[in-house]
């Protein structure tokens, strides 16, 4: 998946509130083609259908969590290498050490602002 | 286990207490409800014929005190009414605290939209405006990232109240379900100044402003 402004977006939240956050400010960075998920097994079904360049996925959500999401993508021998932004509350060290054992590219702790979202993502992509 | 501890404690009683004790145990089996406990003492003072050994006064007595503590104990636990804890206040919190997610959820939609309309003015204006105008939802929209925090917040809490209330189920199970029965609510007659600050109502028991009109109306 070429990375691009015009690359699909999945963002996955149990919050539809926090959906609509980040898709405004994914718009306001220039990203239109965004597809959202309410959890991590919706979102793990939509990626082995989609082509998608970027994962950004909340930690908390059942029946799976974004944690689990993210071992279910990197254990997909076609997924594997797709960027993944974990985007959550969970802020204790242990919670950041666990995802990125499990392979996460950033992480974002909640609550968050639009510059940290851009710069997370420009690290991950690079410039776009 | 529990046997091996019931023999040894035998082996070191009074042999008469050995035997009213067995005779107790046969009456009433192994196991007795916290209730009993006073009773069995009773019925175990009851048994005492001719000559009482100190030791046996000196069990007698921490019997007795052990009984009285329990009886004590469960009246204070009476007290605190704890049927009612776990079946009004906890409930009735438990709902007070889902309204309370309910009622940002539809706030930060509300604010959500307008920030949105703001923006779509966005490219009717020049490019200054434009741009001040993104400034400006964009810090609305951060803004909300407190929905999503305050939702989770009162998850937290709404989990803690449903251990304290499976605690307090286990607790009533305890001390007997008649606890519950002992807490009758005291019924009041005159509604005191106090008693008017319900504060917001939960959307279904909440009265609507047309049913207000109509109330006052009656006047």
């Amino acid at each position: 998946m070429a990375v691009g402004k015009n690359m699909n977006v999945l963002i996955v939240d149990d919050y539809k509130t926090m959906l609509r956050i980040v898709r405004n400010l994914l718009k306001q960075l220039g990203f239109n083609n965004v597809d959202e998920a309410t959890d991590g097994s919706m979102a793990l079904q939509m990626l082995r259908v989609g082509a998608y360049g970027l994962i950004i996925s909340d930690w908390n959500m059942e029946p799976m969590t974004g944690l689990q999401l993210l071992r279910e993508v990197r254990a997909d021998a076609k997924l594997k290498d797709t960027p993944f932004i974990m985007v959550t509350a969970e802020s204790k060290t242990e919670n950041v050490i666990a995802a990125k054992e499990a392979g996460v590219s950033n992480y974002i702790v909640k609550p968050f602002n639009a510059e940290t979202l851009k710069g997370k993502m420009v690290s991950v992509l690079g410039d776009f | 286990m529990e046997e091996g501890m019931g023999i040894m404690a035998s082996a070191a009683l009074d042999p008469d207490l050995v035997q009213r004790l067995d005779a107790i145990r046969h009456e009433r089996g192994d196991t007795v409800h916290i209730d009993e406990v006073g009773e069995i003492v009773h019925a175990l003072l009851q048994t005492v014929n001719g000559d009482v050994s100190a030791g046996d006064l000196r069990l007698y007595r921490e019997l007795s005190s052990l009984a009285e503590y329990i009886t004590s104990a469960r009246k204070e636990i009476a007290a605190l009414r704890p049927d009612e804890i776990r079946s009004d206040f906890i409930p009735s919190a438990t709902d007070e605290l889902d309204a309370i997610v309910g009622a940002t959820e539809a706030a930060t939609n509300c604010i959500l939209d307008a920030a949105e309309r703001l923006e779509g003015i966005a490219p009717m204006v020049d490019e200054e405006v434009a741009e001040r105008l993104t400034e400006v939802t964009t810090a609305i929209y951060e803004s909300c990232n407190f929905q999503d925090l305050t939702g989770q917040r009162i998850t937290k809490v709404v989990r803690v109240l449903k251990v304290i209330e499976e605690r307090l189920t286990t607790l009533v199970k305890i001390f007997g379900e008649e606890m519950g029965e002992e807490t009758v609510k005291e019924e009041k007659q005159v509604l005191s100044d106090e008693d008017l600050l319900n504060g917001p109502q939960l959307p279904e028991n909440a009265t609507d402003q047309a049913e207000i009109d109509r109330l006052l109306a009656e006047f």
